[in-house]
């Protein structure tokens, strides 16, 4: 017997074996509150917020943790339900800051909204305000730990999904709150930077460090030329930031927003994903025919970076020295456009838009600063633009469509695509193939690393050009070279690769890592909620954009042509090197 | 992180050394603290910072546990712990003045550790003695039938011990 009936508030329904109440309910359309439970991660059943009467049962059962059995009854709409909620709800509220109205969740926030809706009007215990230090020296993630409710969300993140484990429950009883070893800032332990404990906090207690007072600053000052450049995942975010549906592609508005918000050049980040894609590629070729160390791994997520040079710092050596695109664009910003659009670099301000709060980290790297300028002035998050815009009152859903602008704005569908997990390897097998053989590829599309699975690979057979290069990098087999791709999101998953790697076990020779689940279109700056639900609909949104673009291959990219020409000379030459290059540094772990 | 290196290298090795003791699987933390603590009773963060790393876990989970059971300190604590029984009997038995002699007599308050990092001041919950109320118990010692006067003396037996 597969499924088993039950009966929830004088209905019946029908659900598999091993279903919880919660998900018999929703089945039902009858939404019991939640807030310690999230679709991503396993049941904690801390809250009890989610408590139904079952028959037979004395006390009240968490309806998100309780198994269904055949002939249940379950009621989760009586007196006794409804008074046990509220009194749940009044105990947190005892000791939460009423701050509403200053609070960045304000209107987006769960503890707020049960209230609400569960018609809290008083608090019958008396307020006890707890005083517990803020948590405000990051540069990417700030934590207000007075605002927590203790429901693990990001516990079972930063743990379980990430394997980072910087946050944890401390101290017992009453004083039980999440927070970091020793009270320790962030900016202290091994944390990656990622946000998504962000992502999944149901309420104010942690948050990005907003950066938006410094843009309008700069937006404001006559002698700034305030160059704007955007991530390929927040043409498919911001839209859903703005209340339009997940997944929505808003390309050509958030250009035509950006420059009403008062940029004096709107740019794109794909472009430069299409200059890491040169060089990457490159710097792979180079590896596999002069036996350079293999496997290569990505370098575009800086949370993943911070990550390596935390826990495998022995393993730096296998990542490419290519910087990330947001970096690559900043350094080209103050030396190639500076020059070609006769503007000191002294004067402009170079803003990018990411959906990520460990870019802010990177921006902050002391390292990147190779023109003699800081590669990136401000970072601003999906969240944070989205704020401007409301701020600004510009109705994103109406505005009219434009483009951006050249040359730094012209890209192709590889570019965009580096917004999933799985993108940045496509992007560069759709160009090494092309390199290696001298023919042109026909499928472009390699479905297999593709998609919300943790782990992906692929086999890639090139045919070679010429059987004389060929002896030196297949000697067993003259006529193709064989590489196996692998592609990891999340860190968790990272691990499993580096541990192999770690034990000489691991069969692949490139390896692309998003530091977080789905890539940077599920960053922890994109908007809230970000769960593999919206995932999922910003992944195929795009693939879509890929498949709009006319030129779909880095290699054809004419600006990025143009950039070799009048520059750069070629891929891994000089400049590229003292630019677009970098280098790691092993960091302690705590 | 602001955490001295010294003091990260000091605890390396006795942490090690426990550690290797019991192996280092996450079901031996009680006791793998337990012995950590018994040097100083109490858990630096240097100390902790150890644990994590020997044993693989986040430091995170290590600090969580330290500041969950009440037999571990992350605070300084002296080399004799004075704890006094709060519960009823003690209490009308004048647990209260008793308190207040050992808090003058340390210039202390409870839950604090003088700055010499002999002495510190804990409640307790009932120690199994209530015939001899009210009483303290020092480290593994118990002490019964107190009154304000007999404080003093107790606190010279410990300094002599
Ligand atoms: S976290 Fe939620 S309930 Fe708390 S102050 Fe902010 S909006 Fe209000
Ligand atoms: S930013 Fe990432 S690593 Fe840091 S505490 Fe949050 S989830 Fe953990
Ligand atoms: S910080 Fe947010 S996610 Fe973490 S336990 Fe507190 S309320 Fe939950
Ligand atoms: S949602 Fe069920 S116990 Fe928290």
């Amino acid at each position: 017997m597969d499924n088993v009936n039950l009966t929830i508030d004088g209905q019946v329904v029908e659900v598999p074996v091993g279903s919880t109440i919660l998900e018999a309910a929703q089945l039902l359309g009858i939404d019991i509150p939640t807030l310690c439970y999230h679709p991503d991660q396993s049941i904690k059943a801390v809250c009890r917020v989610c408590v139904v009467e079952v028959e037979g049962q004395r006390v009240l059962q968490p309806a998100c943790a309780y198994p269904v059995a055949e002939g249940m009854q379950v009621r989760t709409n009586t007196a006794r339900v409804r008074e046990a909620r509220k009194t749940i709800i009044e105990l947190m509220l005892a000791h939460h800051p009423q701050d509403c109205l200053q609070c960045e969740r304000n209107l987006n926030c769960e503890l707020q909204a049960l209230a609400h809706r569960l018609g809290v009007r008083e608090v019958s215990f008396p307020y006890v305000e707890r005083q517990l230090p803020l948590d405000e020296l990051s540069p990417s993630v700030i934590r207000d730990p007075n605002k927590c409710i203790n429901c693990r969300r990001c516990v079972s993140v930063c743990h379980d999904i990430q394997g980072v484990g910087i946050l944890d429950s401390v101290n017992r009883g009453f004083d039980t709150v999440v927070s970091a070893p020793f009270w320790r800032s962030l900016i202290e332990l091994s944390c990656v930077n990622c946000g998504q404990c962000i992502l999944v906090c149901p309420v104010g207690a942690i948050k990005e460090k907003d950066d938006t007072e410094i843009v309008w600053a700069a937006l404001a000052d006559p002698t700034k030329h305030v160059v704007v450049q955007t991530a390929p995942a927040i043409r498919v975010s911001i839209g859903e930031e703005l209340d339009l549906p997940p997944g929505t592609r808003v390309t050509k508005k958030l250009t035509t927003a950006l420059r009403r918000l008062g940029f004096d050049r709107v740019f794109d980040t794909d472009f430069s994903a299409d200059l890491t894609i040169l060089e990457e590629g490159s710097e792979l070729l180079e590896r596999l025919s002069a036996g350079g160390i293999l496997p290569m791994i990505t370098s575009c997520s800086p949370g993943w970076i911070k990550f390596i040079e935390h826990y495998y710092p022995d393993l730096l050596g296998h990542l490419s020295t290519c910087k990330s695109p947001q970096q690559m664009f900043g350094a080209l910003t103050k030396t190639y456009y500076a020059e070609k659009a006769g503007i000191d670099p002294e004067d402009i301000v170079m803003v990018s838009i990411m959906p990520c709060t460990a870019k802010k980290f990177e921006a902050n790297r002391p390292e990147m600063t190779d023109s003699g300028f800081v590669d990136v002035d401000v970072v601003l998050t999906t969240r944070e633009l989205g704020r401007m815009l409301r701020e600004a009152g510009i109705d994103f859903a109406e505005l009219p469509e434009e483009e951006y602008d050249a040359p730094l704005g012209i890209s192709t569908g590889a570019g965009a695509i580096f917004g999933a997990s799985g993108g940045v390897m496509e992007a560069a097998l759709r160009t090494v193939y092309e390199l290696v053989t001298g023919t042109e590829l026909e499928n472009l599309d390699f479905e297999d690393v593709r998609g919300l699975e943790g782990i992906k690979s692929a086999v890639v057979k090139l045919p070679l050009k010429e059987a004389a290069a060929a002896q030196e990098v297949a000697a067993d087999n003259p006529q193709t070279l064989e590489v196996k791709v692998a592609v990891a999101h999340s860190l968790k998953h990272a691990r499993v690769l580096l541990e192999q790697i770690r034990s000489g076990e691991a069969d692949f020779q490139f390896l692309e890592v998003m530091c977080c689940p789905g890539g940077c279109i599920g960053g922890g700056g994109q908007p809230i909620p970000t769960t593999n639900g919206e995932r999922m609909e910003r992944i195929v949104a795009i693939y879509e954009e890929d498949k709009g673009m006319p030129l779909r291959k880095s290699h054809d990219n004419p600006a990025v042509q143009t950039l070799y020409e009048e520059f750069l000379g070629k891929p891994l030459g000089e400049k590229s090197h003292k630019l677009l290059h970098t280098h790691y540094q092993a960091r302690e772990k705590f | 992180m602001a955490i001295a290196k010294e003091q990260l290298d000091s605890a390396e090795k006795r942490v090690l050394q426990i550690v290797s003791r019991y192996g280092a699987n996450e079901e031996h933390l009680l006791q793998i603290l337990h012995d950590v603590q018994a040097d100083d009773n109490s858990l630096s963060e240097a100390e902790l910072i150890q644990v994590a790393r020997a044993m693989d876990i986040p430091l995170s989970r290590v600090y969580g546990v330290a500041t969950f059971y009440s037999m571990y300190s992350v605070r300084p604590r002296g080399k004799f712990i004075i704890r006094i029984c709060e519960s009823a009997p003690c209490h009308i038995t004048g647990a209260q003045s008793v308190i207040r002699a050992f808090e003058q007599a340390l210039g202390i308050k409870m839950g604090e550790t003088t700055k010499d990092r002999k002495f510190t001041l804990e409640y307790t919950s009932c120690l199994g003695v209530c015939g001899v109320a009210p009483a303290v118990m020092i480290n593994d010692r118990v002490y019964g039938n107190l009154t304000p006067d007999k404080v003093q003396e107790v606190l010279s037996a410990c300094e002599n011990d």
